[in-house]
């Protein structure tokens, strides 16, 4: 279980079924979230989080400094950048996943839906409900069914409701492009699935408890491209519905299932646009250099 | 010769295995682009000097031409394909497919001038070539700066050509009046001049051409498309 920074006790909140089905929609502090320019061609839309001048730190070592962006409602954002850009860095603070690590620590804002992330009334658990998380190798439980891992979340939150569970079952694998596969073995243990599988099997867990958000750290980076285009079929299709943020050191990926993108160098936001400006016509010549592989 | 944007100091670039393949394609188009300048050159030389034997050559040589076309097009393809090429590579690709049409089109222009001029060169002449030349200069003006824009990425030049394009269209128009007066009053001047209506609609088009290159240079240098904008519409008044 992640870990609760503040001081509050670790008793998970009683969430009741009703509670969960209602689709979770904070309040949209419209008056604080101040517009500015999130970089040239990003058009106007909800903004989901705000970031301001966020340097992040491992130690003495600056990972990220001073990021200032949007990210919208709705619609997936790509990071792209070489390795050791501050991307997944990045990605992570935006669950307050950064923290699990020692020694981190960060300065600068992050407003989700215009509550600041990091203020000490909010609890870590609950971002970490609110903003999903899908990582670069699949996790599946490993003693844990196939169904029993797509449910783990919605279990310890306390549901109860067989009926509940397993609409949530079958909707989660519908959404993740893996019902067809295991609906004749959801008993079978998690990890007898393809890795490609198992990647759209963690996905499903991530969708199940029905976040707002999903974060993705490089979910292709071990499939196969059918598995991949499966993956990207399924980003496309949750937009719908989810916030995506997805770090991804495929370009032709970025370029194909993202609406902005946000190009990282050296910890810093060398660029963020529009995906069709990005790829076509950056403003930046890093940007150029990096997306048409003259970087190095 | 640009095959990279600028990059601030201390951000590390290298060069692509496949950036020898764009160099020998702009190296294609810029022979190209020489070459329908000869072509014009030689066949307006071909005229005024009643030059048959160069006017033959101009004609023979336009398979030159049409051959660089499908070579440009084959690369073009071929890298889109297999390189999948990204902002000012993938433009340079695509304006390359569209000038090579264009300079295509010059050639075959020349062409039809050349053709021309043999007919021409049997009878008298219908007047002292004036207009002509002067039209040719400017078409072959304009082709040579939108050229240059290739090779250095002048947008201010390149506008520029747009909107000479006004000079030739009022040459074109004031010889279109001049040789319609002589076929109403000398009908036996009939088939040379409307020989040479066709020669300055033939130079008219070729500085269209020219116009279009320059635009999609700007179009390679910045990645902005400035057909049928304001900035390159002609300024003079055309007076008819």
């Amino acid at each position: 279980m992640p870990m609760s920074l503040d001081e509050k006790p670790v008793t998970e909140p009683v969430v009741t079924p009703a509670a969960v089905r209602a689709p979770v929609v904070p309040p949209i502090a419209t008056g604080t979230v101040t517009e500015r320019p999130a970089g040239a061609g990003v058009e106007r839309s909800e903004v989901v989080f705000d970031v301001r001048q966020l340097s992040v730190f491992y130690g003495t070592n600056r990972a990220i400094a001073d990021v200032t962006l949007q990210i919208h409602a709705r619609s997936v954002t790509a990071v792209i950048g070489p390795s050791g850009c501050g991307k997944s860095t990045f990605l992570r603070t935006l669950n307050r996943m950064h923290e699990l690590t020692p020694g981190a620590r960060h300065t600068g804002t992050i407003l989700l839906q215009g509550q600041d992330l990091y203020s000490p009334a909010v609890d870590p658990t609950i971002v970490r409900r609110r903003v999903g998380m899908v990582f670069q190798k699949s996790n599946p439980f490993p003693t844990m069914s196939i169904a029993d891992n797509v449910l783990v979340g919605l279990r310890l939150n306390g549901i109860r409701d067989r009926a509940l569970l397993r609409q949530r079952l079958e909707e989660s694998l519908h959404m993740a492009a893996l019902w067809d596969e295991v609906k004749d073995h959801l008993g079978r243990p998690g990890i007898s699935l393809s890795g490609g599988q198992q990647q759209r099997l963690c996905i499903a867990r991530a969708l199940a408890v029905k976040p707002e958000i999903v974060l993705m750290d490089e979910p292709c980076s071990a499939l196969d491209p059918l598995a991949t285009a499966k993956i990207e079929e399924l980003i496309h299709e949750i937009k719908r519905d989810y916030t995506v943020v997805i770090v991804t050191h495929n370009m032709q990926q970025a370029a194909r299932v993202s609406d902005r993108t946000a190009f990282f160098y050296l910890g810093g936001l060398v660029e963020y646009a529009e995906t069709r400006t990005i790829f076509m016509n950056p403003s930046q010549p890093q940007t150029e250099a990096y997306v048409s592989g003259r970087f190095g | 010769m640009q095959t990279s944007p600028e990059q601030p100091p201390g951000f590390p670039v290298f060069r692509r295995f496949f950036d020898a393949e764009l160099e020998t394609f702009r190296s294609q188009l810029i022979l190209m682009g020489e070459t329908a300048i000869q072509q014009v050159r030689d066949a307006l030389q071909a005229l005024i000097e009643n030059d048959t034997a160069l006017a033959r050559r101009v004609i023979a040589a336009d398979d030159q031409l049409d051959e660089l076309e499908i070579k440009i097009d084959d690369e073009a393809v071929r890298f889109m394909n297999l390189r999948a090429p990204i902002a000012s590579d993938l433009r340079l690709v695509i304006v390359g497919m569209k000038t090579s049409h264009d300079l295509e089109r010059v050639g075959d222009e020349a062409t039809n001038i050349a053709k021309r001029a043999v007919k021409l060169a049997a009878e008298p002449p219908l007047k002292p070539y004036v207009d002509i030349p002067r039209m040719c200069e400017i078409a072959l003006a304009m082709l040579r700066d939108a050229l240059d824009c290739f090779l250095q990425g002048d947008e201010a030049k390149a506008i520029a050509v747009c909107k000479r394009d006004v000079e030739v269209d009022k040459i074109n128009r004031q010889l279109y009046r001049e040789l319609t007066s002589f076929m109403i009053e000398k009908p036996e001047t009939i088939s040379r001049a409307i020989e040479l209506m066709f020669i300055s609609k033939s130079l008219e088009r070729i500085a269209d051409h020219a116009t279009n290159i320059a635009e999609e240079m700007i179009y390679l240098d910045k990645g902005k498309d400035v057909r049928h904008t304001e900035e390159v519409k002609k300024t003079a008044k055309p007076d008819a």
